[in-house]
Order: structure tokens, then C-alpha cells, then sequence
């Protein structure tokens, strides 16, 4: 989604209202980061509300990038702000030889989460805090995206497939226009 | 790395350190393009962590798992990158050197004048901010506004304050070469400007 670097539009700042409303949304969609929402989003603090192309929005505090929203889309987290508490968010991870797809902007296919280096949730032996309790994700889930041998995370994005689908056809794309490391919104410079 | 449930709660956030280079964090550098600078940042600044992920053991270890013509499409992918970012660099350099910031005083009522600089975005720099310290700086109105030929923008100050932008450019914008910068004024109207 920003394979490309841009150029941010015009910044405003947030209503409380719809802070507050923001707030609401992302604990709904990240229960787990409940015990870190005020470090994240801080109730007194201005929000700025930045509009960027494609129809996104970019909510940031301060500096910082904190999360974006695609339309009426799920809100998604920066991967910086993922960098942080990356215990809050369900994972997956992809093997070695998809990372490199991954930073230069491809599709995520399932090969890459099927495969040995690869894990998925559900998976008995994923171990890791891979395993989401035992629980599948669905497709249209957020899902961030971790690589194998490495701590941090790569990508963030919306499953385009579920997990449990993904191991029974392990072809096709697994998720597409994520946010990876390295892409425009990454570069993005706010000051 | 190792969560469970109830160990999820109230963590500290973790502190991740971001590559200068190539602003990736740095176990990600080798697919930044420009591997060998970033290696060198992480020795001068986070010499352990260079230790750490540069080391053989490591290399080994992460390619051992892949196929060996996965391998060597790999590294030929890295390679290819790492040619691109340097061309890149190489590019920007030459027109560095090349590129120009000229310095226009524009009469514009008999004794009044404005002062047009334009070439400063060859040099990475935002337009916008340099106006708005250019208003502040000489407290005149100062602004960007698109070019005679509608081809790119410049910065327009009110009132003759040229020399005073050349004087600043240097103090504040080092990166912007002394010989690159001309002095225009414009010929027909000088003679009518007086001292």
C-alpha cells in the first residue's frame, strides 16, 4: 500500500469525541493492548490527524506515527508502535527466504507461513506465542508479521485468507497491501 | 519472545534501536541495499549488537536453511539492490554538485523589491520551513510560490535581503556549496536602484 514514498496532505488536529472514539476502536481491535493504551494514545494528549494518499488516514501524537486507518478499514498499528509491544498483537512468521518479498513490497504468500521456517496460529508445536491460544484467525483479521530468526517485526496486514484455510491449500496470496519495513509510511518523516 | 497469556500484562515496551542508515531495524539492514554502511554505523554506535548479528556463526546459520538455489537467488537479489542504492547515491551526487541555488533580487515597485530563491530543493531541503524561518529571521512576508515558468517552486521574500540569505545559507545549510550559489540582480533595474 506504500510501496512508494509520498507526501503527507494536510495535517488537523483530532476532536476529543473522536479520540475518544478512536480509543475505543483499537481496544476493540487489540484487547491485549489494554494494559498499554494510555502510554500508546495518553487520554489528555492532541492527537493530529494526518491525511495521506489513497484515502488514508494517519493518526499520530506528536512525532510519532501511531496508527492508520484505510477508509473505514480496521485501525492499523505502526510497526514502530508494534516494535514496542509486540506481545499486544497476533502473530505469525514467515520463513527466510520470504523476508526478502516482503521488503520490497510483494504479496505475502502462504508458502512462505507453510513452509518449516514459517509459523501459524493453531499449530500444536508453534510455540513461541505463535500459537493465539490454539485459536485460528480469520480472514480480515489484523495480523502482524514476524520473520524467522529475527525479533522484530516486518509487516503488518489484513489476512486475506484464514489460517486454517492456509494449511489446508497452502498456495495463493496471504496477505496483501501490508505495511513493511522500509516502505513510504515507514520513511515517512512527520517533522 | 516467550509470552504466555498472563505475562502479556503491563510489560515495559521494548526498546528497539533503528539502523541511521537506512532507518530499518538493524537485523533488517541486509535488505536495505546499503548492508555495507550499515554495518559500519552499527560498529561505531551499537558495537555489540554489530557483534552480534554481523558475526559468521550467524550468516551460516540463517542461510544453512534454504536451498541452495534459493541462496543464490538471494544473494544475487541483494546484489542488484545494493548496485541500485549505490547508482542512486552516485546520482544524487552528481546533481548535487551540478544543481544551482540562485538568489534573484526582483524590483518590484521602483525602491522595492523581493528576493526570489529558487535551486534549494536539489539539496534536500523543505521549501515551506526555510520560508517560514526566512519570515521570521528578516520579519517580512515570505512564502513559496510556484515559478515564472509554473516548472517548480521558490521562495519569495519581500523586501532586498539577498546578501543576508547568502550570509545565512552558509552559516545554517553547510551542505549547500558557497560556489554553488549565485547573486542575480536584475540588470535593467539596477540602474535605477540606486546605492
Amino acid at each position: 500500500m506504500f510501496k512508494k514514498e509520498f507526501v503527507p496532505g494536510s495535517r488537523s488536529k483530532v476532536k476529543s469525541s473522536a479520540q475518544r472514539a478512536i480509543r475505543a476502536k483499537v481496544l476493540e481491535t487489540y484487547p491485549k493492548l489494554e494494559p498499554h493504551l494510555d502510554d500508546i494514545l495518553p487520554k489528555k494528549e492532541q492527537l493530529d490527524l494526518l491525511k495521506i494518499p489513497d484515502r488514508v488516514s494517519l493518526y499520530c501524537l506528536g512525532g510519532e506515527p501511531l496508527f492508520w486507518q484505510h477508509m473505514d478499514d480496521p485501525v492499523m498499528p505502526h510497526l514502530k508502535v508494534i516494535h514496542k509491544y509486540p506481545w499486544a498483537f497476533p502473530r505469525i512468521r514467515i520463513d527466510r527466504g520470504a523476508i526478502r518479498f516482503v521488503l520490497s513490497g510483494a504479496t505475502l504468500m502462504v508458502p512462505g507461513l507453510t513452509s518449516p521456517g514459517g509459523r501459524l496460529p493453531g499449530d500444536e508445536e508453534a510455540g513461541d506465542g505463535y500459537g493465539n491460544g490454539g485459536k485460528e484467525l480469520e480472514a480480515g483479521e489484523v495480523v502482524v508479521v514476524e520473520a524467522e530468526g529475527k525479533e522484530t517485526a516486518c509487516m503488518v496486514g489484513v489476512l486475506k485468507m484464514g489460517t486454517q484455510e492456509m494449511e489446508e491449500k497452502k498456495k495463493g496470496p496471504g496477505i496483501e497491501n501490508g505495511h513493511y519495513v522500509g516502505d513510504g509510511l515507514w520513511k515517512l518523516d512527520l517533522n | 519472545m516467550t509470552d504466555t497469556a498472563t505475562a502479556t500484562d503491563a510489560r515495559p515496551p521494548k526498546h528497539v534501536v533503528y539502523c541511521g542508515v537506512c532507518t530499518l531495524p538493524p537485523e533488517y539492514c541486509e535488505y536495505g541495499g546499503t548492508t555495507k554502511k550499515c554495518s559500519e554505523w552499527l560498529v561505531a554506535n551499537h558495537p555489540d549488537l554489530h557483534s552480534h548479528l554481523y558475526s559468521e556463526d550467524a550468516a551460516t546459520k540463517g542461510m544453512s536453511n534454504l536451498s541452495l538455489d534459493a541462496q543464490k537467488r538471494a544473494e544475487k537479489d541483494a546484489q542488484k539492490k545494493a548496485a541500485k542504492a549505490e547508482a542512486a547515491e552516485a546520482r544524487e551526487k552528481t546533481q548535487r554538485a551540478a544543481s544551482k541555488v540562485y538568489i534573484k533580487r526582483v524590483e518590484r515597485n521602483k525602491r522595492k523589491y523581493v528576493t526570489e530563491v529558487s535551486g534549494l530543493e536539489a539539496f534536500g531541503l523543505d521549501l515551506k520551513k526555510i520560508a517560514k524561518e526566512f519570515g521570521k529571521k528578516f520579519a517580512t512576508g515570505s512564502s513559496v510560490t510556484k515559478n515564472a515558468g509554473g516548472t517548480g517552486d521558490e521562495i519569495t521574500v519581500q523586501g532586498d535581503v539577498s546578501d543576508d540569505i547568502f550570509d545565512w545559507l552558509q552559516e545554517h545549510h553547510a551542505e549547500v556549496p558557497e560556489d554553488n550559489i549565485e547573486l542575480i540582480e536584475d540588470k535593467k533595474k539596477k540602474a535605477s536602484a540606486g546605492p
